[in-house]
């Protein structure tokens, strides 16, 4: 029996409402996009929304506020102690980066080379990072004890080389050193290992082409080995500023602020005066000054990142 | 007080010391603080009632353990479970705010000194308990009553459970050393001796870092004792006055005897200090001399025979004026159990229960009943004595003005203490710090 083509022929059955809702293009960016955006706006533009808003209140723990306007930002504007943390925190993050890139650069070239145990050498440098910031800041409040603090009774009373103990945290700029050389301490690690990353993505050949033309080790450094190393050295450099412009628990844990408030950075004023002292928005309002700073630092990186181009034969531009 | 014993009480007490053990514990303790007849409000017990209990972490370990083994007790009795939540002081006030804020949490609240009065409007009233505990054990010491009472509606929004204060803590031997019998009662003798401790290598030392506790245990004393004071009666701000700049310029004089390095003292450092043998004296809890006293080390145990306790010296204004902290428990409303929660606060308040927390705890915490005075922990050793009247001297939280978010602000953000820490470290005249504590002031007090 002849069949013919109609015979075989079917319709297609009518696609569900469902089938279609999921083909197309605008629901399905939508549907995916949802978890994410989920996450971000409750875990990050809420809070953040919601700072931003405080700044403009007078809420006080326990207590909802009336919108003041810019009333917290004219009295911190007056205010010595908030000037001074801003300061404190410029300080510290323009000192304590440089010194961290210093030595975590030198580190990072100590152990590029080919060292004995250098994996193991490698584990060893992070351990500053590992450990929890809390415990090394306890630690560090044993090193600069007015009374017990094992510097001072080797300089005093090991060594004879200084007469009385050093009062590490009792002058507002011992503190604000003593802090600093803490944090660089913490932070050398994280240079250290992600520099040396980027050191041995370096070719050889590169080194081999400057060595056949004549150059010094220094030229090396200078025309080989810092400007491949920009790229990653940018990113590093912002992610170690936003930490350290933002920390909190060594200041926090080491000496809450004191002397008299010399050594408050904006991160621990904004916790003192909101937690603490309940004042919900003028806290806020300090945190939100914050802003512009971290904001200059991600541009900074976004332009910095651009400079990627040449690496792959490109313009520098 | 003159103890009322029953002949039954002094069977008891005749056992000695063995009562205390031998026959359970609380009933020797309980049996030495005088009652008087008092009917107990009227409490009905929900059905299903369970609560629970937020509070601070211990600071002496007989805290917990005797404040869990009371709370199993009242389950026992009343059938009620109660889950107890031991929080971080520091994380107190922030919690309770939340519960306070979105009208959830814990039933009921320990929380510390003014945090009630931050959200009265939430708080169930307490005058029916109050008034019967009151009226069992000799009356509320009138800090307390200030401490639990709105100002507005003479209503108890909170109830006290004790206090913690300073005292001076000393090694006999090294004022001995340097001339003197026993701690100067006024401000000058103590200057003068603290001078004589520098010279005789054995300085003291108070804590003038950001330090909640100590730091500001002592500097408020210190401004207070020669007339200074955050707020007047009518609660206007009254800071930068000609009495704080002579507290602040006598401070400045004492603090160049100290042990260098006060300035970065935090709580912890001279409790570190003192058991090291650096310091001659102090301000301190009792838990320094507990201690040295249940130390594992027999050098710093051997110590604690040397160490004394004393109350502050009196300044100009001629009354003690030491501060206090008051731990005070709350009832939320949104509690659903609001007479469980009540019967379980009264239950830990009665003598059954309280006399054993009060005495193991050594004195760290104060009684708010007068009633508790007999307890022989304020007798049993003679050290413990200077803490015996914590809560009936000290001066309350923002003097002489109210109890409320403004006392509570100045203190969180460290105002008194840093005016004084500037003084001291020569950053600012007496004038200046006291000008810049009102205008730091003026923004919590507005």
């Amino acid at each position: 029996m002849a069949t013919t083509a109609k015979d075989l022929s079917y319709e297609r059955p009518e696609d569900s409402w469902l089938s279609r809702l999921f083909d197309n293009k605008a629901f399905l960016i939508i549907v995916c996009m949802i978890p994410a955006v989920g996450l971000l706006g409750v875990f990050l533009s809420y809070p953040l929304g919601l700072g931003i808003w405080l700044a403009f209140t007078d809420t006080r723990i326990g207590q909802t506020g009336a919108f003041i306007g810019l009333e917290n930002y004219q009295w911190l504007w007056n205010d010595p102690i908030f000037w001074m943390s801003v300061g404190n925190t410029l300080l510290y993050t323009i000192v304590a980066t440089i010194g961290k890139f210093a030595l975590g650069l030198w580190l990072a070239l100590l152990l590029n080379n080919h060292l004995p145990f250098k994996s193991l050498l490698r584990a060893i440098i992070l351990i500053p990072w590992i450990v929890p910031t809390v415990l090394s800041a306890i630690a560090f409040w044993w090193i600069y004890d007015p009374q017990f603090s094992i510097i001072s009774y080797v300089l005093v009373d090991k060594l004879g080389i200084l007469d009385t103990y050093i009062n590490f945290l009792g002058e507002p700029w011992n503190a604000r050193w003593s802090l600093i050389a803490a944090n660089i301490w913490r932070g050398i690690p994280f240079v250290a290992i992600c520099l040396l990353a980027g050191l041995q993505t370096i070719s050889p050949s590169l080194y081999e082409a400057a060595m056949l033309d004549g150059a010094s080790p220094w030229q090396r450094f200078v025309h080989v080995t810092f400007p491949m190393l920009m790229p990653i050295l940018a990113v590093v450099l912002t992610f170690s500023v936003i930490f350290t412009f933002t920390d909190f628990q060594l200041v926090y844990a080491i000496t809450r602020g004191g002397p008299v408030n010399s050594t408050h950075l904006m991160a621990t004023l904004a916790f003192q005066r909101g937690i603490p002292g309940g004042m919900l928005g003028e806290g806020a309002a300090i945190a939100v000054a914050m802003i512009p700073f971290l904001v200059g630092a991600t541009i900074f990186s976004y332009f910095a990142l651009a400079r990627r181009k040449w690496q792959q034969g490109g313009a520098d531009d | 007080m003159p103890l009322r014993l029953t002949r039954r009480d002094s069977m008891i007490l005749g056992a000695g010391a063995l009562a205390g053990t031998a026959l359970g514990g609380p009933v020797g303790l309980r049996a030495q603080i005088p009652v008087a007849e008092a009917t107990p409000p009227d409490l009905p017990i929900e059905d299903g009632a369970s609560l629970t209990l937020l509070r601070p972490t211990k600071f002496v370990a007989t805290d917990e353990e005797i404040w869990l083994a009371n709370t199993r007790k009242f389950t026992e009795v009343t059938g009620v479970p109660v889950k107890v939540e031991f929080e971080g002081w520091e994380d107190i006030p922030t919690k309770t705010a939340v519960a306070a804020n979105v009208g959830s949490g814990p039933d009921v609240v320990i929380g510390f000194a003014d945090n009630p009065f931050l959200y009265k409007d939430k708080l169930h009233d307490l005058s029916d308990i109050t008034a019967y505990l009151g009226a069992k054990y000799g009356g509320w010491w009138p800090l307390a009553e200030r401490y639990g009472t709105d100002p507005d509606t003479g209503k108890w929004i909170a109830m006290p459970v004790g206090a913690s204060g300073g005292r001076i803590v000393y090694r006999k031997s090294m004022i001995e050393a340097a001339g003197f019998s026993e701690v100067p009662t006024d401000v000058d003798g103590f200057l003068e001796m603290s001078t004589a401790l520098q010279a005789n290598g054995t300085p003291m030392g108070l804590a003038l870092g950001n330090a909640p506790g100590d730091g500001n245990a002592w500097t408020h004393w210190l401004v207070w004792a020669h007339g200074g004071k955050m707020a007047d009666d009518d609660n206007n701000l009254i800071i930068n006055s000609p009495e704080t700049i002579a507290g602040l310029e006598y401070g400045k004089k004492l603090f160049e005897t100290f042990i260098p390095g006060t300035l970065s003292w935090l709580d912890a450092n001279n409790n570190k200090a003192f058991l090291a043998g650096e310091i001659s004296l102090t301000q301190n809890g009792i838990s320094v001399y507990y201690a040295a006293k249940t130390s594992e080390d027999a050098k710093i145990k051997e110590m604690a025979e040397d160490i004394y306790h004393a109350r502050m010296p009196v300044g100009p204004v001629g009354i003690p004026t030491e501060r206090c902290l008051v731990f005070n428990s709350m009832i939320f409303q949104h509690t659903p159990y609001p007479n469980a929660a009540k019967a379980y606060l009264m239950f830990m308040m009665e003598s059954d229960q309280y006399a054993e927390w009060l005495e193991k705890g050594i004195g760290y915490f104060n009684h708010p009943l007068q009633a508790y005075d007999a307890s022989p922990v304020w007798t049993n050793d003679p050290k413990h004595e200077a803490y015996k009247h914590v809560m009936k001297d000290a001066v309350w939280d923002g003097y002489s003005g109210r109890l409320g978010p403004q006392s509570a602000a100045t203190l969180a953000d460290f105002i008194m203490v840093q005016m004084v820490a500037s003084v001291c470290s020569g950053q600012a005249t007496a004038e200046e710090a006291a000008a810049e504590a009102q205008r730091r002031a003026s923004r919590y007090y507005r």
